[in-house]
């Protein structure tokens, strides 16, 4: 379980990484946490000729808050950090509950959001809740900036929109609105262990109660983030109700997904966690919204 | 003599040295101008091998030497059979074992093909990845029903059959008994392969000095004596020459005693052929298929009961997994036979078992050993009858106790040391008792579960019981040797994998001489230290090393007695060793401290008296008559949330006996540990394969281990029935944790899901398994109605 042979940069600027991907292409590869890249390299797996060790570049690692209430979240900051951060906490509690599911608490002191973002593991926690929370990517190359969806951004099994010269540089989450709530929950076989069905729930309510605006993003059943857009849909209008969240959640485990077997999984299992997350985390976010 | 160390909970004297990163683990091993190796592995499990290209990898700088099995000559041979079969009526057995490199066919994915040394580990593997071969696949067997239909693929060509072995072993007349029966409940039942997953895989560093005509070998092995004998044998050099050291391990578990793995015949043949150290590490991925597994078992069962649940017979007929080879002979279905009735005084029982060899990795003995597909099937089939016969679970495990008059007790059937399994002592209504005390047993069924029930909860509560046969011989032997110092040091034969030895074994010493343990340094498993022995494994340390140095701690204390009478001119009954001194009893002014009489045991002038010997100083050997056997009682309750069939363990209660305790803390741990694995057998642990023999899940992100997180504080108490086969009456503790975990598991988890209505026959059983069980209930039961 060696690594092939590679060859290793450490630049000291973000300018300096950007001109070693731009200069090697596919053949480089942006060293993060490196908990998810390290492993698959001894595995053989992955054989990149050169690492760019993003560690030593300052000024990836931040979380503020914006004028416009967004918050702003630097790649290479750890997912302890994040974890542990009042901001998040206040600004972005789906992400807060949500990183303690996120491996061991070794793991979480090297990983980076930014890393596990830019991975696409389809069995990850963030993407999805980048996903529900609307979050935008900020990707940099040597030749500029573009800003990306969270949503667009995600293209398949391991696969983003992100070229091989770029780098992802900054994530942003938008607030809430008023009278949301939101809920995470996944089971997995182990605490820390990927989970074998995880969702995101955001709900949005109008004035006299009723649903505005529902969001239901699972992760492990399918290729990515997969949006439960039909079961979003039959939310919407409807006054909450335990009868109403069964219907839903039947549609988001049978029409929303369409999940594969693996050796901890089966298809049929992994639809019945779906109803059972979907229902279990809805009815903590309206819970939650109604609090409000 | 007042008990100071024997059975008190003494801190363990290797833990600082283990806590601290002091202790010798084999990679820790660094010497210079040492080399490194990693192999070609078999990407198939089963294919003709028709060629081997090493010359890209011959021409990478850094690699010196790659060896194929055409490369070793005469040195291939075939590893030895370890374990005769025993001399049982009929018995039919084909031998194969295996090869240090697979010649002209593959026989489960994993196998090794060739050997690359290099400068580097890194190095070696690259060269690896290098080397191209020829394989001619042929259909795998993977399942056990596979391995004897007419058109199977046959592993080993020149048997002409996949049978490994069958063997029928019976005691009175089932059949009759299975007439007259009021209730006959028939079964199948499924066990799993599973995989050891020591926390320290293998590893091995080789090293011969031409000068000193000396080979020097640290090895993660369990048995370093007789490591040493085979490897001088193979390479034609005198015992004496071979010196083998099992330093620390971490854990061992079985894989460990398998011999001769490839990697220790290939590596001391390499190093004494390019005259450099060399060393390998097993990766985990290796792990999993270069060290051996155990487990896979399939059975069809029956057992005939009275109405008011006496046991009248059983009958069990079952598949077993051999693996690709079988050094180990029939070790693990004939534990699987003799461990099967348990506790239970059962007149009438008829066992066969049909070994098979399948193109997965070796099996060898693992913790337990064979007994937890017994134990299994028996617990099971008795849940079933008590049921059907509306007895409680408790109730009929009672009724049908071997009564504790009937000790020496002969289960009749033959056993690995191939004698009739013969039950030395045992008393098993005060473990059941004690169990049911401690897990609140009536309260729980009649108060606390219906009101968790009426809740909407799913609690359940499992009960089972299990005999363990332990502390088989030959023999161990032992040099207890006090030092000028005063200090006192052991040296026995045996490895150690982090059983306490270090200190259990001490206890035992201190004991005797009245020495504090801190002050009783052990040296196992190194073959220049003690020269006989024949390893860790079946539970036997304890037993069988610690009796041997029981004894020559008594031998000492009889020379440091007699020495001293001599002193102090007076009769060695009037003498007593306290705090390493010996003094005359209550007049401390005469103590004379051991280590002085160790000096004057040796004198610089003057004469040794004629007939005795120097110094202070003993050897002894002990060889049971036979095995010990240890029993217990497990309870469990779990909770099961219907909607995931995720399972929570709330409780576990442990009452054990294993006769005389030497340290309970240790054998505490022992417990707990033994438990860990267990629940990982029931509940986490499955290796997956393909139908082409391909193992799905070898990394430990998907090989699910129990973790700190998830494995219960097991709650414990003892019952001491001392054995009567040994001085010490010891028997042993090592498999008593993890053997009947698993019916234990799956009886809580069905009594949880009782609503469901369904039975848990096989295991592991995951969440996933669960729901497609309950799922499969439910079909049956919906097209019934
Ligand atoms: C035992 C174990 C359990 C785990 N369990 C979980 C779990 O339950 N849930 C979960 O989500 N994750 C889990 N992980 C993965 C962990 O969260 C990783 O930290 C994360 O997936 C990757 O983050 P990293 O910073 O370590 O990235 P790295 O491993 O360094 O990189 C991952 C990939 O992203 C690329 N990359 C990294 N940063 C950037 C960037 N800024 N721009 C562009 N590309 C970039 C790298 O080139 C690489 O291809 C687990 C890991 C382990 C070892």
């Amino acid at each position: 379980m060696k690594p092939a042979p590679f060859q290793y940069h450490a630049p000291h600027s973000l300018a300096d990484a950007l001109s070693l991907l731009a200069e090697h292409g596919y053949d480089a590869k942006p060293l993060a946490g490196g908990q998810s890249l390290v492993p698959t390299m001894n595995f053989r797996l992955a054989q990149p000729g050169i690492l760019v060790d993003l560690n030593h570049i300052p000024g990836l690692a931040y979380i503020r808050l914006g004028s416009d209430g967004d918050l702003h979240i630097g790649a290479m900051t750890r997912h302890s950090t994040v974890e542990q951060d009042l901001l998040v906490a206040q600004h972005a509690p789906l992400l807060h509950e949500t990183m303690p599911h996120i491996a061991h608490r070794q793991i979480r002191n090297r990983g980076t959001i930014g890393g596990s973002l830019a991975h696409a593991d389809p069995s990850a926690e963030l993407p999805s809740v980048a996903v529900a929370l609307h979050a935008r990517f900020r990707l940099q190359s040597q030749t500029g900036e573009r800003w990306v969806a969270a949503a667009d951004f995600y293209q398949g099994l391991f696969t983003t929109d992100l070229t091989p010269e770029e780098l992802l540089v900054e994530i942003v989450i938008p607030p809430l609105p008023a009278r949301s709530g939101y809920a995470f929950d996944e089971v997995a076989r182990r605490p820390g262990d990927y989970a074998m069905v995880g969702v995101a729930a955001i709900v949005i309510l109008d004035a006299a109660g009723r649903c505005e605006e529902a969001r239901l993003v699972y992760l492990s059943v399918g290729e990515g983030p997969v949006s439960a857009t039909q079961a979003a849909a039959a939310l919407k209008g409807r006054q909450p109700s335990p009868d109403l969240l069964a219907q839903v959640a039947e549609i988001a485990a049978t029409d929303d997904i369409d999940p594969v077997a693996d050796i901890h999984a089966s298809a049929a299992y992994r639809r019945q966690l779906a109803r059972v997350l979907a229902q279990r985390t809805l009815a903590r976010a309206f819970e939650r919204a109604a609090g409000q | 003599m007042t008990t100071r160390y024997f059975g008190k909970p003494i801190r363990r004297n290797e833990d600082p040295r283990l806590l601290t990163g002091q202790a010798l683990f084999t990679d820790d091993v660094e010497l210079p101008g040492m080399l490194h190796a990693a192999f070609v592995r078999s990407d198939y499990a089963h294919a003709w091998l028709r060629g081997i290209d090493t010359s890209l990898a011959r021409d990478l700088p850094g690699v010196v030497a790659i060896y194929t099995a055409a490369d070793l000559g005469d040195y291939w041979q075939p590893g030895p059979l370890l374990v005769n079969p025993p001399p049982i009526k009929d018995l039919v057995f084909n031998t194969a074992t295996q090869v240090p490199l697979a010649r002209d066919k593959v026989r489960h994915a994993g196998e090794p093909i060739a050997i690359v040394v290099a400068e580097s580990r890194y190095i070696a593997e690259d060269a690896v990845d290098l080397i191209f071969v020829d394989y001619d696949p042929l259909p795998a067997i993977v399942h056990l029903a596979d391995a004897l239909k007419p058109d199977a693929s046959i592993i080993h060509d020149d048997l002409g059959t996949n049978l490994n072995a069958h063997v029928i072993q019976e005691k009175g007349n089932y059949a009759a008994a299975a007439a007259q029966a009021d209730l006959v409940i028939k079964r199948h039942f499924d066990y799993d392969r599973g995989t050891a997953a020591a926390m320290e895989n293998r590893g091995i560093v080789a090293t011969w000095d031409a000068k000193s005509e000396q080979l020097t070998m640290w090895d993660t092995t369990q048995a370093p004596i007789s490591i040493r004998n085979g490897l001088a044998g193979m390479l034609g050099l005198s015992e004496r020459q071979v010196r083998v050291i099992a330093p620390f391990i971490g854990g061992g578990f079985g894989p460990k005693i398998m011999m001769f793995y490839p990697e220790e015949v290939l590596l001391s043949w390499i190093t004494m052929r390019l005259n450099r150290p060399v060393k390998w590490i097993e990766d985990r991925r290796e792990n999993f298929f270069a060290t051996t597994q155990e487990r896979g078992q399939v059975h069809e069962a029956e057992i005939a009961l009275t109405r008011d649940g006496k046991v009248l017979g059983v009958k069990d007929v079952f598949l077993h997994d051999a693996g690709a080879y079988a050094p180990y002979g029939l070790t693990v279905p004939i534990n699987s036979q003799c461990t099967l009735l348990g506790q239970y005084d059962v007149a009438n029982y008829y066992t066969e078992f049909t070994s098979v060899f399948t193109n997965k990795p070796i099996v060898t003995p693992y913790r337990g050993a064979g007994r937890q597909h017994g134990v299994f099937v028996m617990e099971r089939l008795l849940d079933f009858a008590a049921r059907e016969l509306g007895i409680d679970r408790a109730e009929i495990r009672r009724r049908n106790f071997i009564p504790p008059d009937a000790f020496p007790y002969s289960n009749d059937i033959i056993f690995q040391d191939f004698a009739p399994l013969v039950y030395d002592s045992g008393n098993y209504e005060p473990a059941l008792d004690r169990v049911l005390e401690m897990i609140d047993y009536k309260h729980f069924i009649e108060v606390e579960q219906p009101r968790l029930r009426a809740e909407g909860k799913h609690v359940g509560l499992g009960l089972v019981t299990y005999v363990e046969g332990t502390g088989i011989g030959p023999y161990e032997g032992a040099k207890v040797t006090v030092e000028a110092s005063g200090r006192v040091s052991v040296a026995t034969g045996i490895g150690t994998q982090g059983q306490g030895h270090f200190t259990s074994f001490a206890q035992v010493v201190a004991e005797q001489l009245g020495v504090p343990v801190e002050n009783i340094r052990l040296v196992t498993g190194d073959t220049s230290e003690f020269y006989w022995g024949a390893g860790t494994f079946a539970s036997r340390g304890a037993v069988v090393a610690g009796n041997a140095i029981h004894a020559a701690a008594v031998a000492v204390r009889r020379k440091i007695l007699d020495k001293a009478s001599e002193e102090l001119e007076v009769d060695p009954e009037d003498l007593e060793l306290v705090d390493g001194v010996v003094q005359v009893k209550g007049v401390p002014a005469s103590a004379i401290p051991l280590g002085e009489l160790a000096r004057r045991a040796n004198p610089m002038r003057g004469a040794v008296k004629p007939g005795s010997e120097p110094g202070l100083e003993a050897t002894d050997y002990f060889g049971p008559e036979r095995g010990a056997t240890a029993s217990g009682v497990h309870a469990m309750i779990v909770e099961v949330d219907p909607e995931t069939m995720m399972v929570q363990i709330k409780r576990h209660v442990v009452v054990h006996d294993c006769g005389t305790v030497i340290n309970p803390m240790i054998l505490e741990g022992q417990i707990q540990g033994g438990v860990a694995q267990g629940l990982g057998n029931a509940f986490y642990e499955q290796l997956h394969w393909d139908d082409n023999g391909q193992l799905l899940n070898a990394s430990f992100m998907d090989f699910l281990l129990p973790t700190a997180d998830t494995v219960p504080h097991v709650e414990m108490d003892h019952v001491v029935t001392p054995s009567p086969l040994n001085p010490l009456g010891i028997k042993g503790a090592g498999e008593a944790g993890a053997i009947p975990v698993a019916p234990l598991f799956a009886q809580a988890v069905e009594d949880a899901l009782i609503d469901f209505d369904v039975e848990l026959n096989e295991i592991p059983l995951s969440p996933n398994r669960l729901f497609e069980l309950v799922a499969e209930a439910r079909g049956l039961h919906g097209s019934e109605s």
